[in-house]
Order: structure tokens, then C-alpha cells, then sequence
């Protein structure tokens, strides 16, 4: 399902929308800083953010076949996120999830596949919802270096996130951006399958490593934080001095804190 | 099963690949070549995407009306002086075929590239009747000459490099000039060209697949870039086509909306080189072509998949453009999945075929990326039938016992939203602790199928869910 | 039960239905009947001069040669000069077609077989049943006036083909057919031809004349 959403005109939004921050499990747990960062831009951008209390979208267990888990936990996501007028997710993996494939998690019970459908129609992917619904087109940004952008793939494939990040990276100050080959190819990463076929993941990520350091960049950005960690371990294994951030951090100038996978400052 | 399965290996044939220089180098050729041809040749129609959704629609109303349309296909062949036979299952097939070669005598058997073939594993079943099948098109006769299968399905010997090739010509070619030069890959192609070309004038039957085959006309469709369908099938006494159930569509038209993705997508080509349309045998004027026509259609499970969830499958034109933009395929190549049919595509429709329990690595072996499904000309919703897999695995408790209860614990958790929040704040304040002066780890418990290959970046502390419930309670934002 | 019942039934039994349904009949019968053409590409929407001209961009981006005559008399001459400049010998072989039997070829040096091919011709002609511009697509009907063989076995093939037999798609060159051999009728071979043989088996190395011809040439006959 491949969608390139324009801009939702401004008369359709409210004028300060609720929106509900889906954390996803990995910012909350591995890199608080990024949920951070997403708060800053979506408020910059004119929303009121809330964080209900909540776990894992439950693609895990979706996508190892373990539909009644996952069916659980997309019930507890409806409930905590109803008041929302917008859900949104630093990840298009678990936007996707929410997006495409809650609806067909409840596809032959009508009672909630109605909540199912109505989440899933206000849920985005950060960067996309950003421009696309909030119309946002610049940020008030520096970064000092050159980066390289890898197209996660759910975000790319299930919901069209492609030209928006570079529209908002193009407005950094000091930033430039420079493609690296096969951006656009899987990292390996594949959740369980990083560790279920461990091997396979990491000669995929082997060649995701070699064209980002052939890019040049000297930061890898991307809007998934799974997809980051796979990256950040294998450049890091290799001693590549490439640093590792979540786009979002880039987004609202907000990289203090050490990039993925690296100690603190003075350690 | 004649075909050996390796597909429970899955994981060792993986190890293998992985660590085989010469396929990994084999492998880059599929990376580079195929994509930047189809992206290039989908992009110079501005139709292409909208063809997809027709080719996608043709196929699924031919299959909701499957057996009218092949009522209709057998009359026609019959009406043309052609002869169908049906086949349950793989035995079957291989029967109907061996039993026209005995019939007419048949010494030499000469064949297009044909997966069924493959699945129903034809050549054994020759051989062992004393009947040499002889496969024509480069690549199939690389591989018979190696005694491999196909590890790709539109390019079955893409695991192989050349100087592999002039080492298994220098073998089985002991009638050459021993010094003879096969430096180059055109010398390869002159020399089995050469040779093949006495196998077509001398073989009794040729054997061919089918890409399509009409209902409106009895019509069997090949498609290939060699020609050497054609001469398979034009310049033997009989021709049999062996072809499976799902392949007839309605009409011409039909047949030309699909063509216009099938190449596109496989090759990058706009069409391929010769797309021929054979009905019946020769004509009384004929002065060529084949003087007995059949049709072998199998179904070896095939009709059971209708009006299922994986119904989708049979709309699968093999193209092998999913396995071509696959990072798995990239990375272990064809063989390793263990079975005839390799890839995203193999993935879904080998379990069906030879059970999930054999097959059940396959449709596991996935990142989900996707990309499969974006490239699929009939919009196979690939990932989501893997995930169908999946859940009959897991219904039958089919996956590893550790991986299930690492699953159940953390569902325990994420099923319990304030055990969750209790728990994972004390577990990653304690995992920071631990990784604060690398900021990573180069070993977890149980994580050594990450750890093996790469660190684990170090979590940053207190949990987003602990800070902003302290950050709102002290009034800060 | 026989293989062909049991297949049937499953097939039934999986799609829910009897096989005996009316407006399922219906909606098959009526699809083979009206064969509707689907989405048919603007590309080859073209008529006169542009419409040649998408052929022969398309059959040379292929790979296939052509050069145009401006009428059947000059023919044989064009396909001497091929030969000529090709350093081939002046040797060919045709099937009956009537077309090319009117051919002045006795004005030539071109020495003439009649017939099928028995793998031992160098260079063969036949004359085509239409060409489609949208990708450069010979269309070619087997019988004995142009044999199947003269498109495969000859490492030349020459196919000579009207202007007025050029079409912009598929679509348009099956209803021609259909006005030529009858509705739901096919000759025992079509063959659409789209340059000439190739294969990149080896090493996605892409090389000329597999098994069928390594040179494909097309005369393209206006007036």
C-alpha cells in the first residue's frame, strides 16, 4: 500500500490538535530522547501532545503469527489512544502497523474493526504528519555535517515517507544531505529476524554499511529506531566512525545527548 | 517428492551460502542488474502501474471462474487436434508424460525452461526410463550438466560464473578440441549453441511450459529470450506442453495485458524476444511443427489453494521480479531455500506444496521489507501471506520452543501497562548501568544472534514513559 | 473418480460453487465472446508517419536492423544489399508466400530454396503477418508460406513486412487476425518476434544469437 498523502488543508485540522504520542516500545525503553524530540516538533508545529499510558503496538507478535497477542495489544492501543484527534509515532514501522494492518487484525469483527479503522485513519508517521498534515515546511534547526538518510522500509512502503524528511533536513542549518546507493533496500533489521537469522541480517546490514560509509556522511539518520540500533551495532562492530541519530533529534535540534550507541561525553 | 528437500536446513544451507565467496559474488550481479533494468523500463510507460492492477484483475476473475475457463481452454485444444491430460498430483504427471514418450519410442527429449517441470521433477523420471532429457535454454542446461536445480526461476544459473561454466563445458564436452579458448562468455554461448543445435534436430519429443495458456483459443503461450521454446517445440514429432492449473486466462486480450507487465518486470525488457502462441499440432499444409500436441495440467495442490487466503498466490506470472529485489535472496541465493522454488514467491507457495512443516523457515526467513510486493506486476500481497505462514505455525507450534516463550514473556509485560512500566524502568536503568562507559555491548544473554554480528547500543537510562510522567508531575513540560 | 473429475470437483468445492450456475456461465461466455481489450497504452496510438517511425525506434531499440523500401519491386534488391554488406553469401531461403513470390528476385544474383529449414540455412526470409509499433513486434503466422523454421534455425533472419501491416498495439493486431483466421481460430504458431535471440545466463552478460537467429533484419515495405 503505497500512499503519497498532500498536505491536509488547515481548515480540516483543528487549530491546536490533541495529539497522542505513540512512543513505540523502543523510544520509550532504549531512547527516551527522540520521544522528546517528536513532543518538541509536534508542539513547535502548533499541537497540544499527551503520552497515554501504553506498551508495544504488538507488531512482534504479529508478525510471528501470534494473531490472539496481537490482537490484545492493538485492543489496549484503541482504547488508550480513542481521544485523540492524532495519533502520532516516531517510527513508520509501528504507524504502519497501526495504519495497515490493525484494520485487517479486526477485519471479521465489526464492533472493533469501526475503532480499528478510525485509529488507523488518524495515525502518521512523525515526519510525514509534520508536512503532510500539519503543513509544516521548515524547522528551526542546526546541525554541523553531512548526513546520509536511510529509507526505513514500512514507513517508505506502507505509508509514502520519502521526500518529507529531506523537505524538512533541507532546512537545517548547516546541514547537507547526501544520498547513499540502495537507500531505499532493507537494513536487515526485520525485528525478530535480526535475531532469528542473525547471520542473514547481518550480511544484509554488512552491505547497508558499506554504502553508507561509502556515502561519505558523517551522520546516518532514519526514522526508525529499530532499524537505527541494527545499523549503529554493525557500524560501531566495524569501527566506522559514522554517527547514529533518529531524524527527529536532527529535526528539533536537539543532539545533546550522545548519538546511538556511544558512550556519554567524558566515559 | 523427487526433488531432494533441503528446506528444514534452511539455516545451514544459509550458513553456506553466506560463507561461499563465489555465489556472494554471483549474488551482486542480481543486485545490480535486474532492478536498475525494470525500474528504467517500468518508468518509460506511464501505464505500467495501472497494467499491473488489470493484470491483477484478469487473474482473479479467471480464478473465480477458474473451471469454466478450463472447460472451455480443453475444448478448444481438443477442437484444434490437441489432446489434454489432467494430473492430480506430481505421479500423475510424470506418467501422462512418460507414457506418450513410450509410446512414440522417444530416445532423446529436448525442453524449455519449465518450473513445473522442476516441481514434478521430470528429468529423473525420464532418465530412469532410459529417455535423455536434454534442457535447452543456457542456463536449464548449465545446471543439468552440474546436476543442480534452478536457483532462480527466470535465471537458473545466475549462482554461477563463467569460469564455473567453461569448467563443466571442458567436462561433459569431451568431443571439443581440448585446447580450445572459452575465455569468454560469447565462446560459452557459441559452444552450447552448437551443441544443442544437434540435440533439437535429433530429439523424438520436446517438452515445454507454459506461460499462459487461452481458454478462448486451446492456446499455450511461451515466452523466452533464446528461442529455444521454439525450436523445442517446432522441430520434434510431438510436442507436450506441461502447464498447471492456474495458468489459463480468457483471451488474447487477456494474455496482452499481462505480457505487457511479465517482461517488464522480469527482465527489464519491453517484451521479450519471441512470445509464442501454439495451438494444436501441424496443419495438413504445414511443412513444420509438431505432429502430436499435448497438454499435461497439474494441479498438485493447486485447487485447494482457492478460496483460501493464499488464492492470491496463483496469481503469480513467475516473473521472479520479488526475488530479484529480496534482501534475503540477495543474501543466501536460491538454493539455500531448499526447494524448487526460491524467493519471496517460493516463500509462500512452497509450504503449500510441500507442507509448512517441511517448509517452515521460508516464509520465517523475512524482514517484511516489502519491497516484493511493491515490484509484484499481479500485486501479490507477498509479506502478508509469509504472515499467514506464520500464524499456522504457530497455531500448530511449529516454531522453536525458545522463541515461544521469549514471545509469551514479553506479551505477559506488554499485555500489563503498569507491570510493563514497573518492570522495564528497573530493567533499563540497570541495562544503562551496565553500558555506561561504551554506550553499547558486545554480548547480551540470549541476544547472540545480534551480538554475534554487531554491539547492542547501551539504552540511555530512565524510560520516556518514567521521565515524562516526573517532567509533567514537577510542572516542567 | 477420474484425475479430471476429482480436479473439478476440488476446484468446486474450493470456490463454493456447482459449475452449473447461469450467470456464471454467463459472465464467462460473455468475456470470451466480447474479449474486452483492457487499458491499452497511448504509446502506440500513432497513425501514418509516426506510427513507422515508433516501430522502427522500438524493433532497433531491440536490437533488430531495418531499412525501409518504398515498394515490394525493390525487395529482393534490399535484401541482396543486405547480404552484400553483411559478407554473406548470396543464399536464401522463403517459404510459398504469394507476396514474396511476386518479388522480382530474378533481377538479383540471389540464389533461391524453397521451403522449411532444416537447421542448415544461413539466412532465411519471411514475410510478416503485421509489426507492432508499441515494442517493435514482428508478428508472424506459421504454414507453409512462411514456415516456423525460417523464423528459428537461419543465424540471419530477414523478415520482410508491409507498412500498411504496422499497427500501434496488440489489441488492434488480434482483431486483425481474427478477421483473417475467424474468431476463437489461431494458426498453429504465432510468433511475435522482438529482435533477434539473446541470452544473459551467463554471468547477466547479455550476448546475441542463443539459439535462434543472431542478427534479426527487418524490410519495411511502404507504398
Amino acid at each position: 500500500m503505497l500512499e503519497t498523502p498532500s498536505a491536509v488543508p488547515s481548515s480540516a485540522r483543528p487549530q491546536r490538535p490533541r495529539v497522542g504520542l505513540f512512543v513505540t516500545c523502543l523510544v520509550d525503553l532504549m531512547r527516551p530522547s527522540v520521544g522528546f524530540a517528536a513532543v518538541k516538533l509536534l508542539e513547535d508545529a502548533g499541537c497540544v501532545v499527551e503520552v497515554p499510558r501504553q506498551t508495544c503496538c504488538g507488531q512482534p507478535a504479529f508478525n510471528s503469527g501470534d494473531r490472539d497477542t496481537a490482537r490484545a495489544l492493538a485492543e489496549q492501543a484503541i482504547e488508550a489512544f480513542a481521544p485523540y484527534d492524532y495519533v502520532v509515532a516516531p517510527s513508520g514501522s509501528c504507524a504502519g502497523q497501526i495504519k495497515a494492518h490493525y484494520p485487517e487484525l479486526f477485519a471479521g469483527d465489526p464492533n472493533i474493526a469501526r475503532k480499528a479503522d478510525a485509529l488507523a485513519a488518524k495515525t502518521y508517521e512523525l515526519v510525514s504528519f509534520l508536512v503532510d498534515v500539519m503543513g509544516v515546511t521548515e524547522v528551526d534547526a542546526r546541525f554541523d555535517g553531512t548526513v546520509t538518510y536511510h529509507d526505513s522500509c514500512s514507513g517508505l512502503r506502507e505509508l509514502g515517507v520519502k521526500r518529507q524528511p529531506r523537505q524538512l533536513l533541507a532546512t537545517v542549518e548547516g546541514l547537507t544531505l547526501t544520498e547513499m546507493k540502495e537507500n531505499e533496500v532493507c537494513c536487515g533489521f526485520g525485528g525478530t529476524f535480526a535475531v532469528k537469522y542473525g547471520e542473514i541480517s547481518n550480511s544484509i546490514v554488512e552491505k547497508k554499511t558499506e554504502n553508507i560509509v561509502a556515502s561519505g556522511a558523517h551522520t546516518l539518520l532514519a526514522g526508525d529506531l529499530g532499524c537505527l540500533m541494527n545499523m549503529a551495532g554493525k557500524l560501531s562492530r566495524e569501527g566506522q566512525p559514522v554517527e547514529v541519530r533518529h531524524v527527529a533529534e536532527v529535526l528539533a535540534g536537539m543532539t545533546d545527548e550522545p548519538p546511538i550507541g556511544a558512550p556519554a561525553p567524558g566515559k | 517428492m523427487t526433488v531432494h528437500v533441503t528446506s528444514p536446513k534452511f539455516k545451514d544451507n544459509a550458513h553456506r551460502a553466506l560463507q561461499d565467496e563465489q555465489l556472494q559474488k554471483a549474488m551482486g550481479n542480481v543486485r545490480q542488474g535486474f532492478i536498475d533494468r525494470r525500474a528504467a523500463v517500468a518508468a518509460k510507460l506511464p501505464e505500467f502501474e495501472a497494467l499491473r492492477d488489470s493484470a491483477r484483475d484478469i487473474k482473479n476473475h479467471t480464478l473465480q471462474h477458474l473451471d469454466l475457463y478450463l472447460e472451455q481452454y480443453e475444448r478448444r485444444v481438443t477442437a484444434a487436434g490437441g489432446h489434454v491430460h489432467w494430473a492430480r498430483t506430481a505421479d500423475e504427471a510424470r506418467r501422462a508424460i512418460l507414457d506418450i514418450c513410450k509410446r512414440v519410442g522417444a530416445r532423446t527429449v529436448t525442453k524449455g525452461k519449465s518450473m513445473i517441470s522442476e516441481e514434478i521433477g521430470l528429468n529423473a523420471a525420464l532418465e530412469a526410463a532410459n529417455i535423455r532429457p536434454v534442457e535447452t535454454d543456457l542456463g536449464e542446461y548449465i545446471i543439468q550438466l552440474r546436476g543442480e536445480i534452478p536457483s532462480h526461476i527466470i535465471a537458473p544459473a545466475v549462482h554461477l560464473n563463467a569460469t564455473q561454466v567453461e569448467s563443466d563445458f571442458r567436462r561433459v564436452h569431451t568431443h571439443l578440441d581440448p585446447q580450445r579458448d572459452l575465455s569468454q562468455p560469447v565462446q560459452l554461448l557459441t559452444e552450447a549453441r552448437g551443441v544443442l543445435r544437434d540435440r533439437f534436430l535429433a530429439a523424438d519429443v520436446g517438452i515445454t511450459g507454459a506461460n499462459f495458456l487461452i481458454a478462448e483459443t486451446g492456446t499455450s503461450v511461451i515466452v523466452t529470450n533464446e528461442g529455444n521454446g521454439d525450436l523445442t517445440q517446432t522441430m520434434p514429432k510431438v510436442h507436450i506442453v506441461i502447464a498447471s492449473i492456474e495458468k489459463v486466462v480468457p483471451t488474447l486480450e487477456d494474455v496482452s495485458q499481462i505480457l505487457r507487465v511479465l517482461a517488464r518486470s522480469a527482465t527489464g525488457q519491453e517484451m521479450s524476444v519471441y512470445t509464442t502462441f501454439s495451438t494444436g499440432p501441424r496443419r495438413p499444409e504445414d511443412v513444420d511443427g509438431p505432429e502430436e500436441y499435448h497438454v499435461v495440467i497439474l494441479d498438485n495442490g493447486r485447487s485447494s489453494m482457492l478460496g483460501t487466503t493464499f488464492q492470491d498466490m496463483l496469481r503469480c506470472i513467475r516473473c521472479g521480479a520479488c526475488m530479484n529485489h529480496c534482501p534475503v535472496y540477495h543474501a543466501v541465493g536460491g538454493h539455500a531455500y531448499g526447494w524448487v522454488y526460491p524467493g519471496p514467491m517460493g516463500a509462500v507457495l512452497s509450504p503449500s506444496l510441500i507442507g509448512v512443516d517441511k517448509a517452515g523457515h521460508l516464509p520465517n526467513a523475512s524482514t517484511f521489507c516489502g519491497r516484493c510486493e511493491s515490484v509484484c506486476p499481479v500485486r501479490i500481497p507477498l509479506p502478508k501471506l509469509m504472515r499467514h505462514w506464520r500464524e499456522r505455525e504457530f497455531e500448530r507450534h511449529l516454531q522453536p520452543a525458545t522463541f515461544r516463550s521469549g514471545l509469551g514473556f514479553w506479551a505477559y509485560f506488554a499485555k500489563r501497562p503498569r507491570l510493563y512500566r514497573l518492570a522495564t524502568s528497573v530493567a533499563m536503568r540497570g541495562l544503562a548501568w551496565l553500558g555506561r562507559d561504551k554506550g553499547r555491548f558486545k554480548t547480551l544473554p540470549l541476544a547472540g544472534g545480534w551480538t554475534d554480528f554487531r554491539d547492542f547500543p547501551a539504552p540511555q537510562g530512565a524510560t520516556f514513559q518514567d521521565q515524562w510522567k516526573s517532567r509533567r508531575a514537577g510542572g516542567a513540560k | 473418480m477420474s484425475a479430471r473429475d476429482e480436479i473439478f470437483a476440488n476446484l468446486r468445492r474450493s470456490l463454493g460453487v456447482k459449475g452449473s450456475e447461469a450467470p456464471r456461465r454467463h459472465v464467462v461466455q460473455e468475456r470470451l465472446e466480447s474479449a474486452p481489450k483492457g487499458l491499452v497504452p497511448q504509446r502506440g496510438q500513432l497513425i501514418g508517419e509516426g506510427l513507422i517511425e515508433l516501430f522502427k525506434t522500438q524493433a532497433e531499440a531491440a536490437m533488430a536492423s531495418v531499412v525501409e523500401v518504398d515498394g515490394p519491386m525493390a525487395v529482393p534488391e534490399a535484401v541482396a544489399e543486405y547480404l552484400r554488406a553483411s559478407n554473406l553469401p548470396a543464399r536464401i531461403k522463403m517459404g510459398d508466400d504469394l507476396r514474396l513470390a511476386a518479388m522480382p528476385w530474378g533481377e538479383t544474383a540471389l540464389e533461391i530454396s524453397k521451403g522449411r529449414s532444416d537447421g542448415q540455412d544461413l539466412v532465411a526470409v519471411n514475410h510478416a503477418f503485421a509489426g507492432v509499433a508499441e515494442t517493435g513486434t514482428l508478428t508472424m503466422t506459421s504454414g507453409p508460406e512462411n514456415p516456423s523454421t525460417l523464423n528459428l534455425l537461419p543465424d540471419y533472419a530477414i523478415v520482410v513486412l508491409s507498412a500498411k501491416d504496422v499497427v500501434g498495439d496488440y489489441e488492434t493486431m488480434w482483431a486483425r487476425l481474427r478477421d483473417e483466421y475467424g474468431k476463437g481460430q489461431m494458426p498453429r504458431t504465432v510468433n511475435w518476434i522482438t529482435g533477434p535471440s539473446r541470452s544473459a545466463d551467463i554471468e547477466q552478460t547479455l550476448l546475441l544469437g542463443a539459439h535462434g537467429p543472431r542478427s534479426l533484419h527487418i524490410v519495411l515495405v511502404n507504398g
